[in-house]
């Protein structure tokens, strides 16, 4: 290679990029990280369907209407779907295997991303019930990271039925 | 060729800094007003199409979580340009030319007021040996701006004829962010932002969004308002490197215009997307436009410049004013990239 170019190639050059934004949460999502700051789950129902939204984002995406509508939901819900994580992430402080979920919670029609813990991983289910566990008051914020995680309940799994049109 | 009518258009205001919404909450009134006031109902919309910028919201795939909007449910045939609009607007055009739909919704929206936009824009450079130097937007348009002066004999003081003419007669468009103008004398005497650009010369820096929709065959029958025509539409796009053009002329707009047959009658109203007041007389003599043509009746780019929409809402403008009976036929322009890198143009005529 260095022959032909006469010279050695050049193999990487550095060229920096780093852009600061200022991120506008819009009113729905304000509404929903407010309540995260005093430990509450906040959606919104769409008009023309009903259907609740969880973190809503001022539209309901199957209908394309405005959803106003404030809708306070539990913290507790059911996992629809999940997998086991046993990759590292170099993101996350979490040593693998660790479960992932989508968690429905009761009142919202939009299944929320969730990790789960204090469960051995490998008896995370569907239909598993499951609630939120919030970070300790005095560290609540305008996060999503409030919810620190969620964990098993001591109920029946909930029926099949009752989550199908959710997966 | 199949003719495509514009036969609806509505936008937002154009603001400095939307703070109280999202851009799902900023397009969701705009689009259910143009489906609204066109007369066609929802189920008429057979393609959606959408031109916007992630770079804009330093957000990747801004442009799908856009589509909340827009209500996709039942699956919807849908796609998106990284661009301005108005390329959405000649996707769509396109698409209804192939016979596999009759209508189409376009959109776009731009929150510039997220990022620093001079900065932003500088990642359309050619990333290894322009961009690395961050040559801003404001003094890229301020080399041609240059280089256009020196090439033309114009002065500054036609530049601020340009602003002040823009920025005035946006004060009959409500939805543009500025009204209002000094006089050209007095606008001379302000300081150099990157010479021989004043900040007069320069576009505001606007959120918003805006939305056309387009008909063919018996769909435009449903249309409340008197159709706009495309008669020709077209785009061409120059070289990445600013090295190998000549800023002081748009070969691209002209070769657009030809080929979109600006030349085969009388223009009564233009609507171009300049930026910057140089630009507009670029426009100008690339198109061949006399001092009869009502140039920029909206108040231009000059006036609102929502990025990736401010093309799309020339469109629109043009279309709607023609409706209304401002005009028979009208012309409306687009650009995109630097130093009007690319340009689109686009003949419109009512019946």
């Amino acid at each position: 290679m260095s022959d032909t170019l006469g010279s050695p190639p050049i193999t990487s050059i550095g060229t920096p990029i780093r852009l600061d934004y200022t991120y506008t949460a819009g009113a729905a999502t304000q509404k929903f990280l407010a309540g995260m700051a005093e430990g509450r789950i906040l959606g919104q129902r769409c008009p023309s369907c009903s259907k609740v939204y969880v973190p809503p984002r001022g539209a309901c995406p199957k209908c394309g209407v405005a959803t106003t509508d404030e809708v306070e939901v539990a913290g507790t819900g059911t996992i629809t779907t999940f997998c086991i994580v046993r990759i590292p992430s170099d993101v996350l402080s979490v040593p693998p295997p660790f479960a992932c979920a989508h968690v429905l919670l009761d009142g919202a029609d939009l299944p929320f991303f969730g990790l789960i813990y204090d469960c051995p991983f490998d008896q995370v289910r569907m239909g598993m019930r499951v609630e939120a566990v919030w970070v300790p008051k005095a560290e609540l914020a305008a996060t999503f990271e409030s919810i620190r995680y969620f964990r098993p309940i001591d109920e029946p799994d909930a029926a099949y039925e009752t989550y199908k049109e959710h997966l | 060729m199949r003719d495509v009518a514009v036969v609806g258009f509505a936008q937002s205001a154009s603001v400095r800094r939307e703070t109280s919404g999202n851009e799902v909450e900023m397009l969701m009134p705009i689009l259910q007003e143009v489906v609204r006031e066109s007369g066609l109902a929802k189920q008429d919309i057979q393609f959606t199409m959408s031109g916007s910028c992630d770079y804009l919201a330093g957000q990747p795939f801004a442009f799908v979580s856009a589509l909340d909007a827009v209500g996709a449910w039942p699956p919807i045939v849908e796609s998106h340009v990284e661009m301005d609009g108005a390329w959405a607007l000649y996707e769509a055009w396109v698409k209804i030319q192939t016979g596999e739909a009759d209508s189409a919704l376009i959109y776009a929206f731009g929150k510039s007021s997220m990022g620093d936009l001079p900065e932003v824009l500088t990642i359309q450079l050619d990333p290894y040996y322009t961009a690395p130097l961050w040559p801003d937007a404001i003094s890229l348009a301020a080399l041609q701006a240059r280089a256009y002066l020196e090439a033309s004999g114009k002065t500054e003081r036609d530049l601020a004829e340009v602003a002040a003419r823009n920025r005035r007669t946006a004060a009959g468009n409500p939805k543009a962010q500025i009204r209002k103008s000094a006089d050209p004398a007095a606008l001379l005497d302000s300081p150099y932002i990157v010479s021989p650009l004043r900040k007069h010369d320069c576009p505001p820096i606007s959120d918003g969004c805006s939305a056309v929709l387009l008909a063919a065959g018996d769909l435009v029958k449903k249309a409340r308002r008197k159709p706009a025509w495309i008669r020709g539409i077209d785009h061409r796009i120059e070289a990445h490197s600013l090295g190998v053009r000549d800023l002081a002329r748009s070969v691209s707009t002209k070769l657009a215009g030809e080929r979109a047959g600006v030349g085969k009658g009388r223009v009564d109203l233009a609507e171009l997307h300049a930026p910057f007041t140089h630009q507009e007389l670029i426009l100008r003599e690339a198109l061949g436009l006399g001092d009869s043509v009502n140039v920029n009746p909206s108040g231009g780019a000059l006036a609102a410049n929502p990025m990736m929409v401010a093309g799309l809402t020339r469109i629109g403008e043009a279309a709607t004013r023609l409706s209304a009976g401002e005009g028979k036929r009208g012309i409306a322009h687009a650009t995109s990239g630097p130093c009007l890198q690319q340009n689109l143009v686009c003949v419109l005529e009512v019946e």
